[in-house]
């Protein structure tokens, strides 16, 4: 019994069944091919995060952020008064993290490609883009940089989804796709 | 040693080593009033997330979550593990245990630890989750706490290796340890390195809470961090593993199908576990993509292939032992008439189940490193590891506990169809939980959030309306699952404390260990081995992941594209 000794003492010297053999050889093999998958999609697919982040000074990055947002500030956000910035198509727009709001508000267009820049200024902070669904951890001190290529219209949503405190559930952004 | 500290156990024949026995009584008592204590506020997060009930205000919410955490993933887990490791060295092995008055100085640490941790959750100042990422603070007694446990289980560990070496010295046991006491080693040895890591982040975030230190890199943070919380669920699965194979063996007499395949599939938890931890990362910043995919892949999935083979070893065992006890009609003939009402192999059974379906399966998914853009931080994650450590590890903790009972405490189950109708509360109401969270999560609802609607935000953001009613679900799944757990908690504190006691006749007319044993062949599997239930059952699991991983996939194709 599995609570008493093994009654052979040589147990490692017992012969396996055929479907124990099986069993292990068809996990080992599955494993390989879910390894291949994660390398094929990065051939691929189209949903690969970027490896492209960089240490950087918050104070500095607040900075990068508002000189992008002073440049492209196209209104101001009916309820919540933060700028919406509408950068050309096509190049690096800046988003930041802090307790508790995501800022500015960007407005891209759907169907071309941006270099989205994400950093935090204080905490760890959640970027869960909605109804979409990517999801991304945001640091302090790190800045991370992505191409992202919106391809529906309308408002999306940034939920904050890593606990940040206690104003947490009340850190929302947006992201608004045009024409 | 004088032999008047051991009794022979009337039930197994076993020498039972007084100081140890009481020593697996104090921590699974303890172990239990932290479930309970967790528990409840388990209850009271899954009544603010339903959002028409809406129970605590944001602050509470927060507090509730962290105890929740702390109390369960930790305390409760890691006081049971500890009596499951001095089971099965001491008593498993007809030995003395190492050192009982270091073992009761462990038990003092992980006492205090974890009283002085909850303390500071209480207090209000600490609602940092389990999990406590810097720079956020907790009270350094939240820290210490911590710590102080974490040096305690590390004692207990060294009591437990200490056990064994004086067994081998002693020569109480011949030939090899039995594979519930591998199973042990396993969970043990994780658990060292486990406790290391934790150490290794713990320490320098205790000394920052008291001003010692400047800053703890965010990211550093999370790499060891990790490198803890993972390793730590792997001591549970190891453990629950061992609880599994054992109680196959105590009810139904069932051994292994090959010593070698089980042994080799512990081995493989030990090799392989502490860097797939980096399937926690895999959307941070400042770590390749070569990095993740290395460390999710073969290292994760060598640990996986250790559980799959575990998923046929013990329904098989069980298969075999059935039939050998006469159960052969048919090909599930054995499973109809399994004893379901045998709270300990119910709660084993589903514990099984609920493991590799919901935790299993899932887990693997959220570990590609592509697919985790579409799940990390959603309730997926709540979701997948209710899956594993509520559906699998508490409830075979809790199946063993029937066990326990009789055997270690030797008193009679009291309230016994509470106690048969135990394991399938608790597995239903978990089920939900899991289940809800998943499909919620699924839908991109965030983790660790008091308010889906986003009422007091300064914009407005509505998540897909099933969502409120999907965590509505979750809401009654919660509170089934705190009827089962409570009726757990009742069966098991009245009868260790009110039960009658386990004289002569009642291990005559109630055995707890089944008589008959030996199962297969002395040889291995290779000639003896007739298992077509369970190729069936595995089978039907194995198409299930493979489809659900495909499925996931497609969701992943949906999103806009990145690079």
């Amino acid at each position: 019994m599995a609570i008493t000794p093994p009654e052979n003492r040589l147990w490692w010297k017992e012969p396996l069944h055929g479907i124990e053999t099986i069993w292990i050889t068809v996990g080992f093999l599955w494993g390989l091919f879910m390894t291949g998958m994660m390398v094929y999609w990065h051939m691929t697919g189209e949903q690969n995060l970027s490896n492209e982040a960089y240490r950087v000074n918050p104070d500095t990055y607040a900075e990068k952020v508002e000189a992008a947002a002073a440049q492209y500030t196209v209104r101001e956000d009916e309820q919540s008064g933060i700028p919406v910035v509408h950068p050309p198509a096509g190049s690096d727009v800046y988003m930041l993290a802090r307790l508790w709001e995501w800022w500015p508000i960007l407005e891209l267009e759907k169907g071309k490609e941006y270099r989205l820049h994400l950093s935090s200024l204080d905490w760890l902070h959640g970027f869960s883009l909605q109804p979409t669904n990517i999801n991304l951890q945001i640091h302090p001190n790190y800045e991370m940089v992505l191409t992202i290529k919106p391809e529906q219209t309308g408002d999306f949503g940034i939920i904050c989804n890593e606990f940040c405190g206690i104003g947490h559930h009340t850190m929302l952004g947006k992201m608004i796709i045009v024409e | 040693m004088s032999m008047s500290l051991f009794r022979t156990c009337p039930d197994t024949g076993l020498k039972v080593h007084g100081p140890a026995e009481s020593l697996i009584k104090a921590n699974a008592v303890v172990a239990v009033v932290f479930l309970a204590l967790g528990g409840l506020f388990g209850l009271l997060v899954a009544l603010t997330r339903w959002q028409a009930v809406h129970l605590l205000p944001a602050d509470l919410f927060y507090l509730a979550l962290t105890a929740h955490g702390a109390d369960i993933l930790i305390f409760w887990i890691i006081f049971f593990e500890i009596a499951i490791l001095y089971f099965a060295s001491a008593i498993l092995l007809n030995c003395r245990l190492a050192m009982p008055k270091v073992a009761w100085l462990a038990f003092i640490l992980m006492l205090v630890g974890a009283l002085m941790a909850n303390v500071a959750v209480l207090q209000g100042d600490s609602s940092v989750m389990f999990t406590s990422y810097v720079p956020m603070k907790a009270d350094h007694k939240f820290y210490l706490g911590l710590i102080l446990f974490a040096v305690g289980a590390l004692v207990a560990v060294m009591v437990f290796f200490g056990t064994l070496v004086i067994a081998k010295k002693e020569r109480t046991y011949e030939g090899s340890v039995p594979l519930v006491t591998f199973g042990a080693v396993t969970a043990a040895i994780i658990a060292v390195y486990t406790i290391a890591s934790g150490a290794v982040i713990l320490v320098p975030t205790w000394l920052w809470s008291i001003g010692l230190i400047g800053e703890i890199d965010t990211l550093t943070y999370r790499v060891v961090w990790w490198g803890f919380g993972h390793s730590s669920q792997q001591i549970n699965v190891a453990a629950q593993v061992s609880c599994w194979y054992a109680i196959a063996a105590i009810v139904l007499g069932a051994k292994p199908m090959s010593e070698k395949v089980s042994r080799a599939a512990f081995f493989l938890y030990i090799c392989f576990l502490l860097l797939a931890s980096a399937h926690h990362l895999l959307v941070d910043p400042g770590l390749s993509s070569e990095w993740k995919v290395v460390n999710t892949s073969y290292a994760l999935f060598l640990a996986v292939l250790g559980s799959l083979i575990h998923g046929m070893s013990v329904p098989g065992a069980i298969e075999v032992a059935q039939r050998k006890n006469g159960f052969t009609q048919g090909t599930f003939g054995w499973l109809r008439n399994a004893p379901w009402g045998n709270p300990a192999f119910s709660g084993m059974f589903l514990s099984v189940v609920l493991f590799g379906v919901l935790g299993g399966i899932t887990g693997v998914i959220m570990g590609t490193e592509q697919i985790n853009l579409i799940i990390h931080n959603t309730l997926y994650v709540p979701g997948h590891f209710h899956g594993t450590v509520a559906a699998g590890t508490t409830l075979a903790f809790m199946a063993v506990s029937y066990l326990v009972v009789p055997l270690i405490f030797r008193k009679e189950i009291m309230f016994k169809k509470m106690a048969q109708w135990q394991p399938y509360m608790f597995g239903l109401g978990i089920t939900g939980l899991s289940v809800f969270m998943m499909a919620a999560g699924t839908l991109g609802v965030s983790r660790r959030h008091w308010d889906m609607a986003f009422s007091d935000a300064t914009m407005t953001f509505d998540y897909p309306p099933a969502v409120f009613m999907i965590m509505a679900l979750n809401g009654i799944s919660g509170i089934i699952a705190t009827i089962g757990g409570g009726m757990f908690v009742i069966v098991i504190v009245a009868s260790v404390f009110f039960g009658k006691k386990r004289g002569e006749e009642e291990v005559k007319n109630n055995p707890i260990v089944h008589q008959g044993g030996g199962t297969v062949a002395a040889h291995g599997s290779a000639e003896s081995l007739h298992i077509p239930g369970t190729i069936v059952l595995v089978s039907l699991f194995f198409g299930a992941f493979v489809l659900y991983y495909f499925i996931n996939w497609k969701y992943l194709s949906e999103i806009w594209p990145l690079s």
